[in-house]
């Protein structure tokens, strides 16, 4: 079953979208992580996070060291787990939180003499997002004022948005058949969904 | 229908990864069998991350342009070897696969159940009876507090009683109840010295249990049982 527009709408962007930090660009970064191993692409994602990480560990943990551990330890989860992320189901950053928030608590458990059993990822599954499926999207008046709104986006996002919704054909399948790489259908795609975002939000004002 | 759900600051402190494992594990439990926690849960990861990689991030620079991100440069940050690192970390290419979920399952008085993936990792100890009561306690080593499966076969009940400490009950299958009314599979309850209650099964059912303290029994005769306290929770 293909995901509704609207829960997607609402996950791929979070809710207080920030100016400040560019998603599509971490979600391209770690797509070209996941498809082709791209080092430079980690490269960026480790200057933007892992300072960011240091500090928050800092806080959690009495000193540098350990801090530098949670920073090793979470982007190497990025490197190694990055195809888990679904840009679909949450935003970069909420997914490189989830991450770090699992290694600091395993870390903090065998810390405390509790016990190294890895529990987190069973507790906050990163494969998937938590993110549930919201109520059925069939209100057809709804769904023709989308359509409207769909029409105005530029033409190559068009494409892959009425392709995943309505022939409801996979982001790979897209890719083959438009001819483009997988991360270009995935921006687009999201791009898209955030300017729809936008758009319906204004018109339910 | 799940009336009883975990209250929002604990919603947070699960967000933040500050609970416990046994807490933590009960509202995930508790997340995937209501979507409405579910829901909220999302919503604020999402928040929290942004806010957490924003915050920390506008103290050290503000950004204009894209363009800036990548000059970013080693002496703003506390990471001293950044090259090292992300040479050792890409030097190798695996990739982390995950291992199909295998269903973990546990018998208690006959009968199977399923165990939450949340329990997956966690060790079980050895079942214990007592009447109609059967205990297996999660070994999570967090000091006083003790996290357990308790299943009450079809009849059964613990003494009214009350706690020191709080305690939490979270059912994962078939129903019970007590003064405040009846209880559903994804109940989460969660009850503090001040409740006195007498939970009584009548079609049996399974909880996990969270509790920092013995059960205190406050009744006549039951008083008596009061030693047998730390053997249900």
């Amino acid at each position: 079953m293909q995901p509704n527009l609207l829960s997607n709408v609402t996950n791929a962007t979070p809710s207080r979208m920030s100016e400040k930090i560019d998603h599509p660009q971490l979600c391209q970064w770690l797509d070209a992580v996941a498809n082709s191993r791209d080092k430079k692409a980690f490269t960026q994602l480790f200057h933007f996070f892992a300072p960011k990480i240091q500090r928050i560990a800092r806080n959690k943990f009495p000193n540098e060291a350990q801090a530098s551990e949670v920073v090793q330890e979470t982007m190497s989860n990025v490197w190694r787990k990055a195809h888990l992320f679904n840009a679909d189901k949450g935003a970069a950053t909420t997914w490189v939180y989830t991450v770090m928030r699992n290694v600091t608590f395993d870390m903090l458990r065998k810390i405390k003499g509790n016990r190294e059993d890895n529990l987190s990822d069973d507790i906050w599954p990163i494969a998937e997002s938590m993110a549930s499926e919201d109520e059925p999207f069939e209100d057809h008046l709804e769904n023709k004022q989308l359509l409207t709104v769909i029409e105005k986006l530029p033409e190559v996002q068009q494409q892959v948005v009425k392709g995943f919704y309505f022939m409801e054909m996979s982001q790979e399948q897209l890719a083959v058949h438009l001819n483009l790489p997988l991360g270009t259908i995935k921006s687009r795609l999201r791009l898209a969904l955030a300017k729809l975002k936008v758009q319906l939000g204004e018109e339910h004002d | 229908m799940i009336k009883h759900h975990p209250k929002f600051e604990l919603i947070q402190s699960f967000v933040n990864g500050d609970l416990p494992a046994s807490l933590s594990a009960a509202i995930a439990i508790h997340a995937d069998m209501c979507p409405k926690c579910q829901q909220q849960i999302a919503q604020l990861t999402d928040q929290v991350a942004e806010v957490s990689f924003e915050e920390a991030f506008l103290d050290r620079f503000i950004i204009d342009e894209q363009e800036e991100v990548e000059c970013i440069d080693e002496k703003h940050t506390d990471i001293s070897n950044i090259d090292e690192m992300i040479a050792q970390i890409t030097q190798f290419d695996d990739i982390h696969s995950i291992e199909p979920n295998i269903e973990k399952t546990i018998q208690l008085n006959n009968k199977t159940y399923i165990l939450p993936t949340a329990l997956n990792s966690m060790s079980l100890g050895k079942t214990l009876h007592l009447g109609k009561l059967a205990r297996s306690r999660i070994q999570l080593n967090e000091n006083e507090i003790h996290t357990s499966l308790l299943h009450i076969e079809p009849g059964g009940g613990v003494p009214q009683h009350t706690h020191k400490g709080f305690e939490l009950t979270l059912l994962l299958d078939g129903s019970f109840s007590d003064e405040r009314g009846e209880y559903v599979k994804g109940d989460f309850i969660m009850l503090d010295g001040t409740h006195t209650h007498n939970p009584v099964s009548e079609q049996g059912c399974l909880c996990y249990t969270v509790a920092n303290d013995a059960l205190h029994f406050t009744q006549g005769i039951n008083k008596l049982l009061n030693p047998i306290g730390s053997f249900i929770y």
